[in-house]
């Protein structure tokens, strides 16, 4: 089953003439385990289906189901246990608070979340570790490179049992190497974690990390890559050339 | 892909014979371009010929018989490494071919016929990405292989976007005559 569904998710801006609209008749779903990239220039509607999937924005028609349950049936009680305990995001520019130590960036929503602080931060400092980021725990967000601020966000996206990760141009203003080394988180994330995850973005390279692709245009999905064959394939073609 | 130069690289390290140079020449293009043992050996007897590489006369021909760079051998690959591919000329490129043949078609939408070579663009570099994933952090020639592949896709994929984008724009704003904004051509003198 889908950890993720959007059903015909449409949404508008403005009225009558003046309507505008920013995705229209969206249907996508993700499994746990599987990376789905959405790929779109800018204005495609790719943030919009973001923040929608993930509870921030309400469609104006459609419906999302996250892990089976329909979002619009939640109240805003449930709606906000599902933002802290289900769903991390990753967005471009990072998000961390500049006050807080990179653990303590990692282990805030779990003590948000009622998990008692020496807890949290246990579960934080192993989260970090699994990233590589044990040595730079106590740093905090302006002693980091780009690359480990991205890598301890991810952590903070990942931690405690967190099943749906979206992430928002993810490799930001990161060069090529950072960028891939993000994506091979959140792709270890989805294969290790059994997370679901959906990473918008413009960029091809990051989006071939994916499972599949999806491309938005306009506000519509007017495509979507087929499994692709064996990378073996590949070499047999370069044989022949 | 110059073999020859890829060979002449293999032995400047020492001497080898052709079975070894072929195995070192998959290997250090991360096994991502085969070669047949008969190229190698057609390449070395022309290395042989032009003076850039000898071999042993006292072993017997065969597979064992062993191979050395000279010094032109030597002066020819460092010359080599250092003379920048010609990338000067445009290609006639089969894609902006197709693109601008539908740009000129009645009933053909140009937007969909980029998005049918970016789709495939795309699962090709999903293909490449995968053997990365897989094996590329053991394996430095192959990640740069593969890297390389990724990119040239990459400006592909960013071609046809802007496109999209040109054609978007132009169907938004209709162009202004010819009369009102004359327009510079500068004549595009394609190579073969």
């Amino acid at each position: 089953m889908s950890f993720l569904e959007m059903r015909s998710v449409s949404k508008y801006y403005g009225e009558g003439e003046n309507r505008v609209h920013a995705i229209e008749n969206v249907s996508l779903s993700v499994e746990r385990g599987s990376l789905v990239a959405v790929m779109g220039p800018s204005g495609s509607g790719k943030s919009t289906l973001l923040t929608i999937a993930g509870t921030l924005e309400e469609p104006s028609s459609g419906e999302v189901l996250i892990d089976g349950r329909s979002v619009s049936a939640m109240s805003r009680n449930d709606k906000a246990r599902l933002r802290r305990r289900t769903i991390g995001y990753v967005f471009q520019d990072f998000n961390l608070l500049p006050g807080l130590t990179a653990a303590e960036n990692v282990s805030l929503p779990l003590e948000l979340d009622g998990l008692a602080a020496k807890r949290a931060a246990q579960v934080g400092v192993a989260a970090l570790e699994e990233l590589g980021l044990s040595e730079r725990a106590e740093h905090y967000p302006d002693e980091l490179s780009g690359g480990e601020r991205q890598r301890v966000a991810i952590a903070r996206a990942v931690v405690g049992q967190r099943h749906l990760l979206l992430a928002d141009e993810p490799s930001g203003a990161l060069d090529s190497l950072n960028g891939e080394a993000v994506m091979r988180l959140i792709l270890g994330a989805c294969r290790e974690r059994e997370v679901a995850a959906i990473v918008v973005t413009h960029d091809a390279q990051l989006a071939s990390w994916a499972d599949r692709v999806i491309f938005l245009r306009d506000g519509r999905i007017v495509d979507q890559t087929v499994p692709p064959p064996s990378p073996e394939s590949l070499l047999e073609h370069t044989t022949r050339s | 892909m110059s073999v020859r130069h890829a060979l002449l690289g293999l032995l400047s390290e020492g001497p080898k014979y052709g079975h070894q140079l072929r195995q070192e020449f998959e290997a250090t293009t991360g096994d991502v371009w085969p070669l047949n043992v008969g190229q190698v050996y057609t390449t070395l007897q022309r290395l042989e010929r032009d003076g850039l590489v000898e071999s042993d006369e006292l072993t017997a021909e065969g597979p064992q018989k062993d191979y050395r760079i000279t010094d032109e051998g030597r002066h020819e690959l460092a010359e080599w490494l250092r003379t920048p591919p010609d990338l000067t000329s445009p290609p006639r490129d089969e894609l902006v071919i197709k693109v601008l043949v539908a740009l000129g078609l009645p009933g053909v939408d140009v937007r969909e016929v980029v998005q049918v070579h970016r789709r495939y663009l795309v699962e090709l570099m999903q293909q490449w990405t995968r053997l990365k994933e897989d094996e590329a952090d053991s394996d430095l020639a192959l990640a740069l292989v593969v890297d390389a592949e990724l990119f040239r896709l990459d400006s592909v994929i960013r071609w046809l976007d802007a496109v999209d984008g040109r054609v978007k724009r132009a169907h938004l704003q209709p162009a202004r005559s010819d009369a009102a904004a004359p327009r510079l051509r500068r004549r595009l003198v394609v190579k073969r």
